[in-house]
C-alpha cells in the first residue's frame, strides 16, 4: 500500500485516495476546431512511460482536493506531491 | 424538534453492553453543525473570527471558544460545531459575517456523533482506523477526515483519552458496530490476563 502525502492534510494511507490519471493534460483552448482524431487523442491517449510520471490524485476520504503526484512507474516510488497550479519541480 | 429520531437508537443497548474498564462509547445524536467555505486569505475570514470569537484553524486543527468549535476540513472549508439547538443562530451569525464571500450550509442532520473515551479509547479506535493516532501525530485539538474501515468519518481528539466521531446517519450503525466489536475484543484480552 502507498502512503501518499496530501499537500493539504499530510501523509495518509492509499485507501483514502482516488486515482485521476496523467496530470498536466491541458483542455484544448478551442475544442470546436479539433478534428475527431485530435479530440480522441486528447480524451483517450495518455503517456505510458517508464520512470517518473506526473499523475493526479484526489484525497477522496479527506479534504477532497485534487493534487498531483510524481510516481516512478518502474519502481513505484512516490517522489513527491504538489498542488494543482504548481509544477513537477515543486514536488516534495 | 420533537419528532427527530436518534440515528443509533436501536443500538443503544449494544453500545451500553460494550462499555468496559478501558473505554466508554456514548452516542451524541444531535449537534449543531454548520459547514462554511471561504478563502482563508480573503475578507470573510477575519469577520467570521470576530463573529464566532475564535480563529478559523489551520490544517488538521480545531479551535474552541465559548462552547463553539471550528474543525478544519480542507484548505477553504471548516465545520462549526456547537450544542444541539444552536444551528439556526449559528447560520444567521455566519451568513451575516460571510455575506457574498463564501458559503454557509446547515449540516446538522448530515452527521451524528459518537464519543469514545477512556484509557484504551485510542486502542479501540485503532482496531478499525488506519490513521496514526499516536499523540505526537494526533494529539488533543486535532481533527481529520478519514476512513473508519470503509466509512468516511470526521474524527476529533477531544483530550488524551477522548475522541468524537462525526458520522453520516446511514453509516452510523456500521461504525458503532465496529467500535463495539473493538471494545469486546479488548475487554476479552483484559479478562484473559
Ligand atoms: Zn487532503
Amino acid at each position: 500500500m502507498f502512503q501518499i502525502r496530501c499537500p493539504y492534510c499530510g501523509p495518509r494511507d492509499e485507501p483514502e485516495f482516488k486515482y485521476g490519471g496523467q496530470a498536466h493534460v491541458a483542455y484544448p483552448s478551442d475544442p470546436e476546431a479539433l478534428s475527431d482524431e485530435e479530440w480522441a487523442r486528447f480524451l483517450f491517449f495518455r503517456d505510458n512511460s517508464k520512470g517518473r510520471y506526473a499523475e493526479r490524485w484526489n484525497h477522496a476520504a479527506g479534504c477532497r482536493r485534487w493534487f498531483n503526484v510524481i510516481r516512478d512507474t518502474g519502481t513505484h516510488e512516490l517522489v513527491g506531491s504538489y498542488r494543482v497550479g504548481e509544477q513537477p519541480a515543486d514536488a516534495r | 424538534m420533537a419528532d427527530r429520531a436518534a440515528p443509533l437508537a436501536a443500538l443503544e443497548g449494544a453500545i451500553a453492553d460494550a462499555v468496559f474498564a478501558g473505554a466508554t462509547l456514548r452516542t451524541v445524536p444531535f449537534l449543531a453543525q454548520v459547514g462554511i467555505r471561504l478563502d482563508p486569505a480573503g475578507p470573510a475570514a477575519p469577520r467570521v473570527a470576530a463573529a464566532l470569537g475564535l480563529e478559523l484553524p489551520e490544517a488538521n486543527l480545531v479551535t474552541e471558544s465559548g462552547g463553539r468549535r471550528a474543525l478544519w476540513l480542507g484548505p477553504d472549508e471548516w465545520l462549526v460545531v456547537a450544542a444541539d439547538g444552536e444551528e439556526r443562530a449559528l447560520v444567521a451569525i455566519l451568513e451575516e459575517a460571510i455575506g457574498a464571500d463564501g458559503a454557509v450550509v446547515d449540516l446538522s442532520a448530515n452527521r451524528t456523533g459518537l464519543e469514545l473515551s477512556g484509557p484504551q479509547a485510542a486502542e479501540v479506535l485503532a482496531t478499525c482506523m488506519a490513521l496514526d493516532l499516536h499523540p505526537r501525530a494526533f494529539g488533543p485539538g486535532r481533527c481529520a477526515q478519514t476512513l473508519l474501515q470503509k466509512a468516511p468519518v470526521i474524527v476529533e481528539r477531544r483530550g488524551d483519552d477522548a475522541f468524537l466521531l462525526l458520522v453520516r446517519p446511514s453509516f452510523a450503525a456500521y461504525v458503532a458496530e465496529w467500535l463495539v466489536d473493538g471494545m469486546a475484543g479488548l475487554a476479552a484480552d483484559l479478562a484473559a490476563v
